[in-house]
């Protein structure tokens, strides 16, 4: 996991703690925040798309209408994913997270 | 074109917000502010005014609905008192933390219980922490001025921190008073259009306001806001120097009466100033030297200034009319011996806590007030740090 950059001091920062670029969510990894770990099991997924669905952190990637699978800097582990997961054998499986593997890099 | 006409202290500030016409008022009644929003909505109903006026089921409501206003670009207002201020109590910090430039009258009552309606400032004191600008009027006439002023020290760029005006209610909101008015076009060019740098309804440059700050940030945006009130006092002096061109009355922190060659001084804010005003006269008639510092701006605190203006003086009186229950007096007296605690003058203070839930403070009290500051002036002994007056025993 990379040191984080010096955060900026009080004089260069947006009054009010108003964001005012939209859309950088994206740019603030909370994978550190999880303790247990989405892991795709690719053999069983019929790729219904209701882990993307749910979850609340548009932390499942799909392209061409298929999942290929988790973005771990935005996912927060809360497992809803694994929860609504339809197929018979679970295509998701909870994992205790690792320490030391977190975030993507 | 200025004129004087007869007005309470309610018919005021509800005559200056339709001068001012904003763009969303917030309205929900409390006594002894209830008239205000009354009389506000009636102008709304004639069409006299544009303002969007919302009614909101409490306090509560009133300044979430002003904070969404502000916060989507309008210039919003709203008013209140006591209990209402109170429920409003989460919300003001939002106010103050967003940096939302709003403008609140605050007609001051005591908060329950029990139960009291009547003139103290123990609102004013619950939000003294929440960042907001407090001006506090002596009269209509200063309420009316001050809610003119504040409009332009909210919004300054400098500054961006709500402001609440404050007058004593009944003593100010409900008696009649002949008031100088400023002509409608002469507020509109003083107070301008509202144009905020960042705002919610600027679709070409979306903002999100409020987000979550936890401590990576939060103690930056604290460090902000006192950034700002320092700021405001330039501010506040500058627009007071603007306003004394436009009606001839003269602004500052204070108001120092009688303060040069004093001996012996008393501080106060709101209409008991006025009193103490008028027991000063006697008492200079007899040759006592005594003054009287009138706190215009209580946030931010101008320490210095009162520090430069009471430094020849003996003992000061500090009137507070509200309690703080840290047994050492009230928050104005907190902050005034904390403010003369560096300075190189030996001034001695005792503190007055007068006038609780709306019990009369005349010219004679405040003679006797005096007597009590004399009295440490003559022995050098102060028997007692904090007094009460006026309560039986």
């Amino acid at each position: 996991m990379a040191t984080p950059a010096k955060k900026p001091g009080w004089r260069d920062i947006p009054i009010g703690g108003r964001i005012e670029e939209a859309g950088n969510a994206h740019k603030y990894h909370v994978g550190g925040w999880r303790i247990r770990r989405p892991v795709w099991v690719k053999e069983n997924c019929i790729h219904c798309l209701f882990c993307w669905v749910f979850c609340p952190d548009s932390a499942v990637e799909v392209h061409d209408g298929k999942m290929h699978g988790f973005d771990y800097n935005h996912c927060k582990g809360c497992g809803i994913c694994a929860q609504e997961c339809p197929a018979k054998d679970k295509a998701i499986e909870m994992r205790p997270e690792d320490v030391e593997n977190k975030f993507d890099n | 074109m200025t004129k004087r006409i007869a007005l309470t202290g309610n018919e005021a500030m509800a005559l200056v917000m339709k001068q001012i016409n904003p763009d969303v008022v917030a309205a929900y009644p409390i006594t002894p502010q209830t008239e205000i929003v009354q009389i506000f909505s009636q102008f709304v109903a004639d069409g006299e005014i544009d303002t969007e006026f919302v009614t909101v089921e409490s306090e509560h409501s009133a300044m979430s609905a002003v904070i969404g206003a502000s916060a989507a670009g309008a210039r919003a207002m709203t008013a209140t008192s006591a209990n209402g201020l109170a429920l409003m109590w989460e919300v003001v910090y939002i106010a103050a933390s967003c940096r939302l430039p709003i403008v609140m009258a605050v007609v001051n009552r005591a908060l329950s219980g029990p139960i009291n309606i009547h003139c103290d400032h123990s609102d004013a004191m619950g939000m003294r922490d929440s960042g907001w600008i407090q001006l506090f009027g002596e009269n209509a006439q200063e309420a009316y001025d001050n809610a003119l002023m504040a409009v332009r020290i909210a919004e300054h760029k400098d500054v961006m921190l709500p402001v609440a005006v404050n007058m004593d209610g009944f003593i100010i909101s409900h008696a009649v008073e002949n008031i100088e008015i400023v002509a409608n076009e002469d507020v509109r060019d003083f107070v301008g259009e509202y144009n905020p740098e960042r705002y919610l309804l600027d679709v070409q440059n979306p903002i999100t306001v409020g987000p979550v700050d936890l401590q990576d940030f939060y103690f930056e945006h604290k460090r902000q806001q006192v950034e700002a009130m320092k700021k405001a006092k330039n501010v506040i002096q500058k627009i007071a120097d603007e306003f004394v061109n436009l009606t001839g009355r003269k602004y500052s922190f204070f108001e120092e009466y009688y303060l040069d060659d004093a001996e012996i001084a008393l501080v106060a804010m709101g209409s008991a100033a006025g009193t103490a005003k008028a027991a000063i006269d006697e008492l200079r008639e007899q040759g006592i030297k005594v003054g009287l510092l009138k706190l215009r701006v209580f946030r931010p605190f101008p320490a210095e200034e009162i520090v430069r203006a009471l430094s020849h003086i003996k003992v000061v009186g500090v009137m507070d009319r509200a309690e703080s229950f840290n047994t050492m007096g009230g928050p104005l007296f907190s902050d005034m011996r904390s403010a003369m605690y560096d300075g190189e003058a030996n001034v001695r203070m005792i503190n007055i806590i007068y006038g609780l839930g709306g019990r009369d403070i005349t010219v004679t009290d405040i003679k006797n007030i005096i007597q009590k500051v004399k009295d440490v002036n003559n022995t050098g002994k102060i028997e007692n740090l904090v007094i009460h007056y006026g309560v039986r025993e």
